[in-house]
C-alpha cells in the first residue's frame, strides 16, 4: 500500500526521481520509472475515456472458432509476461505438461474419486483475438479425457479448458524485452485442481504469476455502463444488477433487473460524446439507476457494493468470473479485462 | 441551515475540538476511540456529525478541525461529503479541514477511484490521510496525524 501513502509526497519524490534517468539511461527500468511515476502523479487525472470496441481485425474472428469461448463462465486470472515462450513448440510443451499432470495426480495431490487418468494435454493458438497486430497471439489449453478403449478413435471430453490472451496490451509490450511473450488475461474453465496443477507448471517452466483477478464495484460499474452502450439486434437477456450489502450476521443482497432496451434508452439520454465513453456518463447512469431505487425502496444502493452485472453482451461478477454472451463484442470486453490485468500485474 | 466559521465563538483554554464528519457510525467511532486514547497535554474533544449542516440547537464549542471521513467502498459517503462541504464557510479551508480515506486497503471493493478523492482533497486545498480502521494496528497510527493536523491549527 506504499503507493497510496506516496501520493501525498510525490511532488517531492519527482524531484528526486530525475537525476537518476541521467544514470540509468534509456533501457527497460527507466521505462518501468516511468510508468510507476505517472500513476502515482499528484495531478488529478482527467476522466477516463475509452473508445468502445471497434477492432479492425474483429472481422477475422471466425464465429464458429470462438463459439467454444462464449456461454461459459471463465475465471480470471492476470499473468505476468512468460519468459521464453515460443509458438512452436506448443507440442513439445503438450507433452510435458501432460507428463507433468500424470506425475501430480498420481501423486495423490489431487485425487478425486473415479477420476479418469488418462488425459491429454492440447496446446492451440486461436487466431483472430487479439487488439493490434503488436498483441501476441492467444493460445489455448485443454484437457481431455482420453479414451479407454484403443479401438475408439474419438476425442475425449474436454474437462478442462484455459485460454491467454493479450487485447491492446500495449503498455505492457512497450516495457518487457524480446523473451518475454506478454498475454497478461486468463481465463480457466474446469475443476479448480486442474487450474491448480496448469498454474503450477507454467509458474516453473515460463518463470511467471498468476494472481487471481478480482473486479471491484468500480470496474464492474464501468463494465455496466460500456456493455449497456452496445447496439444489439436482439437481447437474449434482461440487464440485471447485484449488490451486496454489508450487515450482519448475514449480508443481503438486492437484484435489480432492467428491460435491456429501457437501459438502453436510459443509456442514450445520458451519453454525449459519440464514440467514447466518459466518467461523468457512467456515474449519471447509475446515479439514476440508484435515485429510482431510493425513490421507490428508500434505500441507498450507492452505500451498498455492486457485486454482480450482467447484461446481453456479458456478465461479470467481483470474484473475477465472466461469462461473454456476445461473439460481436468478445474483443471489446476482453479488451477492457486485459486493461484491468496490466493494472494488477504493474 | 447554519454554515460553519472557524472564528465565530471564542476558543476554549487549553481544549482542542475536532469534527468528524462521515455516514459510517461504527467507523466515526472507533476513530474518535483511537484518537482519545492518545497521550496529549491538552484536553481533546471529539464530535461525531453524520452530515452537515449540525443543528443549531445543540450548544457546542468552536471547531478547530473537521476531518471528513470517506469510505472509499461507498458512494453514498462521497456524495454526502461533498453535500456538507457545502455548508463550510471558506476561511475553514486554511488549515483546518483535512479528508481521511478509508478502505484503500481492500482494493476488490472499492466502488470509488482513488483519483476521486484526491482530486476532492486538491480543490478543497486541504491534505489527504489514508487509514484501515479495520485494522487494529492501524487506528493508533491513525490518531496520530489527527493530532498532528490539530496542532497546526491555531488554538
Amino acid at each position: 500500500m506504499d503507493s497510496y501513502d506516496a501520493s501525498e509526497s510525490t511532488p517531492r519524490q519527482s524531484t528526486s526521481l530525475r537525476p537518476e534517468d541521467y544514470f540509468i539511461g534509456a533501457t527497460f527500468l527507466q521505462k518501468r520509472l516511468e510508468s510507476v511515476r505517472k500513476q502515482t502523479s499528484f495531478i488529478p487525472t482527467p476522466p477516463r475515456r475509452k473508445i468502445p470496441h471497434c477492432s479492425q481485425l474483429q472481422e477475422d474472428v471466425d464465429p464458429q472458432k470462438v463459439a467454444f469461448l462464449l456461454h461459459k463462465q471463465w475465471t480470471l486470472y492476470s499473468l505476468t509476461p512468460l519468459y521464453k515462450f515460443s509458438y512452436s513448440n506448443l507440442k513439445e510443451y503438450s507433452r510435458l505438461l501432460n507428463a507433468f499432470i500424470v506425475a501430480e495426480k498420481q501423486k495423490g495431490l489431487a485425487v478425486e474419486v473415479g477420476e479418469d487418468f488418462n488425459v491429454k494435454v492440447i496446446f492451440s493458438t486461436v487466431l483472430g483475438i487479439k487488439g493490434t497486430q503488436r498483441d501476441p497471439e492467444a493460445f489455448l489449453v485443454q484437457i481431455l479425457s482420453k479414451s479407454q478403449l484403443p479401438s475408439e478413435n474419438r476425442e475425449g471430453k474436454v474437462l478442462w479448458t484455459g485460454w491467454f490472451c493479450c487485447i491492446f496490451g500495449d503498455s505492457l509490450l512497450e516495457t518487457v524485452s524480446e523473451d518475454f511473450t506478454c498475454l497478461p488475461l486468463f481465463l480457466a474453465n474446469g475443476a479448480e485442481s486442474n487450474t491448480a496443477i496448469i498454474g503450477t507448471w507454467f509458474q516453473k517452466t515460463f518463470d511467471c504469476y498468476f494472481s487471481p483477478l478480482a473486479i471491484n464495484a468500480f470496474n464492474l460499474s464501468w463494465m455496466a455502463a460500456m456493455w449497456t452502450a452496445c447496439k444489439m439486434d436482439h437481447y437474449v437477456a434482461t440487464t440485471e444488477f447485484l449488490w451486496s450489502v454489508p450487515c450482519s450476521p448475514q449480508s443481503l443482497d438486492i437484484s435489480y433487473a432492467i428491460h435491456p432496451e429501457d437501459a438502453k434508452a436510459l443509456w442514450d439520454s445520458v451519453h454525449k460524446t459519440p464514440g467514447e465513453v466518459t466518467q461523468e456518463e457512467v456515474d449519471l447512469f447509475m446515479d439514476c439507476l440508484y435515485s429510482h431505487f431510493h425513490r421507490h425502496f428508500k434505500i441507498h444502493l450507492s452505500a451498498t457494493r455492486l457485486v454482480r452485472v450482467s447484461t446481453s453482451v456479458a456478465s461479470a461478477h467481483t470474484d473475477g468470473k465472466i461469462k461473454i454472451l456476445c461473439h460481436k463484442y468478445l474483443i471489446g470486453v476482453l479488451a477492457y479485462l486485459t486493461e484491468l490485468a496490466i493494472f494488477q500485474i504493474e | 441551515m447554519s454554515v460553519l466559521r472557524p472564528l465565530d465563538k471564542l476558543p476554549s483554554l487549553n481544549t482542542a475540538t475536532i469534527l468528524l464528519v462521515g455516514t459510517e457510525d461504527a467507523l466515526l467511532q472507533q476513530l474518535a476511540d483511537s484518537m482519545l486514547k492518545e497521550d496529549c497535554t491538552s484536553e481533546l474533544k471529539v464530535h461525531l456529525a453524520k452530515s452537515l449542516p449540525l443543528p443549531s440547537s445543540v450548544n457546542r464549542p468552536r471547531i478547530d478541525l473537521i476531518v471528513f471521513v470517506v469510505n472509499l467502498h461507498s458512494k453514498y459517503s462521497l456524495q454526502n461529503t461533498e453535500e456538507s462541504l457545502r455548508h463550510v464557510d471558506a476561511s475553514f479551508f486554511l488549515g483546518k479541514v483535512c479528508f481521511l480515506a478509508t478502505g484503500a486497503g481492500r482494493e476488490s471493493h472499492c466502488s470509488i477511484h482513488r483519483h476521486t478523492v484526491v482530486k476532492l482533497a486538491h480543490t478543497y486545498q486541504s491534505p489527504l490521510l489514508y487509514c484501515d480502521l479495520e485494522d487494529g494496528a492501524s487506528r493508533p497510527c491513525c490518531g496520530q496525524p489527527m493530532r498532528h493536523e490539530r496542532k497546526k491549527s491555531p488554538p
